[in-house]
């Protein structure tokens, strides 16, 4: 079983978080786990992309392309990569922000209004948790222990007050 | 052995350099190895190490050329259009007969080129990193526990043969994360000039004078000088080279492939292997020396070798080298930091004729 996940959207939106938050499950999930950050000329504001990759063997190319999931956060990103899902693929879109809906039959697409439900729910800034527990949900790629385990050790030290939300926001997710 | 941790591959080696007892790190930015400094700026200090941004590259290799020479392990990093101007140190610190570690996380090239992944400076590193009669030690990573299991190889060996060590990766290794585990019982203890009875240390009248220099007018002296060098390089290649072989014990057609390029290689083989295709992977771990025996131990079934690089064919020589021509080389890559996908290679494999 291979995985290729591409996480996009703007920068400052949280997407290299997330997917560092999601190698971590699949470690703690006892898989082969790379994570590649697109590391062009980006900047705040910018469009921002990583590839994760989760697998039961080694893994090749770190670089995803052809993703088996999309999780994307912005309409620039979207209008890049969804053609590129492979068939039977998920796509999973923050429908606050990309006002787009998908013509393909092939794949699956997942509409989450999560920079709403942050707003809503007093969660600032973590629609991307948000959408990553949807894609959870989704896919099944990480037990409550694992997510736990992973949330604990990717929130820094620093910001141990947050640990909460985050898993607040994830569960929100897998609840859509 | 510790836990594992996601980590950088820059990062995974810049921790792995101060396990292996480098003292002092010489640095200077640049996209994509800056992670080495970072790191390094806030370990450093912590374990009573030495870390310093120099004004240039140039300055970071002499720094590095008189702390080899007072035989502490030190490093220095950069990324291609970096390591072209630290070339005249690296030139003086191979006269001198100095040990010491060079990171490239190559980008593509020439000129300033691009800030992706590249593996264009084989011939470089492997040729001529400077000016004179010289080589360098050169390692190829290819996952991020190998950048730090690396590490510590390249410093032993470049004490052990007084020579400088190159590890070359690229943007891809620097900058991926992958799980890493260092042995957190080990001691971190930095390096000293013990054992290294040629460091200028100070004589203290209790001996003569130990002199570091590459400047030798008189002809003859120099020849000799490097003579000497060279049959020391006889001893390394007959005893220093790493490879991996995957698959080639039956491979009728073998990619041989260094660096990030050969993860892209094993996932093509897979795929050939699902089409019945008898393919492998020749992964040279040491580029020089070049593990000759080694790849022609690989091809012992091969028909045709096909070499696959992030540049417009570089190591292609060294093959064709290895296999004294006697068996077809071609290649297939992609450059300019473009990264080739398993598909492109397979796709030449089939072409090979190896979809019969």
């Amino acid at each position: 079983m291979t995985n290729d996940i591409l996480l996009a959207g703007f920068g400052g939106q949280g997407i290299l978080f997330i997917g560092k938050l999601l190698a971590y499950m699949g470690l703690y999930a006892d898989k082969h786990v790379s994570w590649l950050p697109s590391y062009g000329p980006e900047m705040r504001g910018g469009t921002c992309n990583c590839s994760v990759c989760i697998s039961d063997d080694p893994i090749g190319s770190p670089l995803v392309l052809d993703p088996d999931i999309l999780l994307v956060m912005n309409t620039p990103s979207y209008d890049k990569f969804i053609g590129n899902v492979k068939a039977g693929g998920k796509c999973f879109i923050d429908s606050s922000l990309i006002e787009e809906k998908c013509g393909r039959s092939d794949i699956e697409c997942f509409y989450v209004p999560a920079t709403e439900l942050a707003n809503s729910n007093g969660l600032k800034g973590m629609a991307n948790v948000i959408l990553l527990g949807k894609v959870i949900k989704e896919t099944g790629i990480a037990s409550q222990e694992v997510i736990e385990k992973a949330v604990h050790k990717v929130v820094p030290p620093k910001k141990a007050n947050l640990i909460e939300a985050n898993l607040t926001a994830l569960k929100l997710g897998m609840e859509q | 052995m510790s836990e594992l941790t996601l980590m950088k591959g820059n990062e995974a080696l810049a921790e792995a350099a101060i396990r292996a007892g480098c003292k002092c790190f010489f640095g200077y930015p640049i996209t994509p190895q800056t992670e080495i400094s970072a790191y390094l700026s806030k370990r450093m200090p912590k374990v009573g190490g030495v870390f310093l941004q120099a004004e240039s590259e140039v300055a970071a290799i002499n720094m590095v050329y008189g702390c080899a020479g007072s035989g502490i392990r030190c490093m220095t990093s950069s990324s291609s259009p970096g390591i072209s101007l630290k070339t005249e140190g690296i030139s003086y610190i191979a006269g001198a007969d100095l040990p010491c570690v060079i990171i490239n996380v190559q980008r593509g090239g020439p000129g300033l080129g691009g800030i992706q992944p590249s593996q264009a400076d084989y011939w470089q590193v492997t040729r001529a990193l400077g000016h004179g009669d010289f080589h360098v030690l050169v390692f190829a990573p290819s996952t991020v526990q190998e950048m730090a299991d690396t590490v510590q190889k390249a410093f032993d060996l470049a004490d052990k043969y007084r020579m400088p060590a190159v590890i070359l990766a690229d943007g891809l290794l620097g900058q991926m994360m992958e799980p890493v585990a260092f042995d957190e019982d080990a001691e971190i203890k930095m390096s000293d000039a013990s054992n290294k009875p040629w460091a200028a240390t100070g004589h203290k009248n209790q001996r003569k004078h130990n002199i570091i220099n590459s400047l030798y007018l008189q002809a003859e002296e120099l020849e000799e000088k490097i003579r000497n060098r060279f049959e020391r390089y006889e001893q390394v290649k007959a005893n220093e080279t790493m490879a991996e072989c995957y698959k080639t014990e039956d491979a009728e057609i073998v990619v041989a492939a260094y660096g990030s390029t050969a993860r892209l290689a094993k996932s093509a083989v897979e795929l050939a292997r699902k089409e019945g295709i008898k393919a492998g992977v020749f992964r040279p771990i040491t580029l020089w020396p070049y593990p000759v025996n080694e790849l022609n131990e690989a091809c012992k079934n091969a028909k045709k070798v096909l070499v696959t690089e992030m540049s417009m064919g570089q190591m292609v020589d060294d093959v064709k080298l290895a296999l004294n021509c006697r068996i077809p080389v071609e290649f297939v890559g992609r450059t300019g930091g473009v990264i080739p996908s398993p598909a492109e290679i397979l796709n030449k494999i089939k072409e090979m004729g190896g979809d019969k």
